[in-house]
């Protein structure tokens, strides 16, 4: 199963801050359930989308070295529902990098609209014990993620120069 | 910074760490039997404190979970021996013993760690 709740990086700054779109389609399952007839992004989801926009914040901040896991949320609040075709932009921001782990603050919004914001705090995963209990394989930055961010650095270079208009 | 002040921001940490309310979080209120800190909240709270009092935690320093593994010596049938209650005294200065001392129970060492000995620790960082 995919499980990526960003569409694309459109700024990182390393070590400070990240911005994510995420658009939002009928076609995504969960809108069948949540709920019949009036389809709203859960909210858990909407955590979920700044949470990876934040991990990969803290991830990249020590080369993905670390194994980044979510390990709480200090406060969240949900200021109003998101449906089928908004954009939603996530904007997380570093507030505390250290080696034990990382706090950051985010704010979810579509358009000029607010509609969540959030502390999520990551925890480093003991190297140790993590690969005892999880094996040497960094299963929190495997493929996709890291390839989003790859793509973001891509579109971070300066714009190539246009092409030549066509002869003829 | 006098120590009620220190005590009023140490609340507001405790607060937004652990979602507590206010009148909850005394002096005597343990973190984890009175304020249900968990153990990923103690790291959060250290990180807190540092930002609030511009001070720096070492690991293990506040909340020394380490002082009792690899030294058979410090705990035997369950009660922390003399030389596990010096080894404290050491480690944490800032905390009230006189009570555990009484009755060492280990499996009781987590109610030294309330409110009241956050505050004489910062204030000791504080110097």
């Amino acid at each position: 199963m995919r499980w990526i709740w960003i569409d694309r990086f459109v700024a990182f700054e390393p070590g400070k801050s990240a911005t994510a779109v995420k658009s939002l389609s009928s076609a995504e399952d969960h809108f069948a359930d949540h709920y019949p007839g009036y389809p709203v992004m859960p909210a858990a989801l909407i955590l979920e989308g700044l949470a990876q926009t934040g991990g990969i914040l803290v991830g990249e901040a020590n080369e993905f070295r670390e194994k980044v896991v979510l390990a709480k949320v200090p406060f969240a609040r949900f200021a109003r529902e998101a449906g089928p075709g908004e954009q939603l932009t996530y904007h997380a921001e570093v507030v505390d990098l250290r080696p034990e782990g990382a706090v950051v603050r985010g704010r979810v919004t579509s358009g000029p609209d607010l509609v969540a914001e959030a502390e999520i705090f990551f925890a480093h995963l003991d190297r140790n014990r993590a690969s005892q209990a999880f094996g040497d394989h960094n299963f929190v930055f495997s493929g996709e993620l890291t390839y989003l961010l790859g793509q973001a650095k891509l579109a971070a270079r300066p714009a190539a120069p246009p092409l030549p208009p066509a002869q003829g | 910074m006098t120590q009620d002040e220190i005590f009023e921001k140490v609340r507001q940490q405790l607060v937004d760490a652990l979602s507590v309310d206010e009148d909850e979080v005394t002096p005597q209120a343990r973190l984890q039997g009175d304020l249900n800190a968990e153990s990923i909240d103690f790291l959060d709270i250290v990180f807190r404190l540092e930002r609030e009092f511009g001070i720096k935690i070492d690991r293990n320093e506040l909340f020394p979970e380490s002082i009792f593994q690899g030294d058979p010596d410090f705990v035997q049938d369950g009660k922390v021996t003399a030389k596990g209650l010096s080894e404290l005294k050491t480690r944490m200065p800032y905390a009230e013993l006189a009570a555990f001392e009484k009755n060492p129970e280990f499996e009781n060492i987590g109610d030294l760690f309330t409110v009241d000995l956050i505050v004489r620790y910062v204030q000791s960082k504080l110097g």
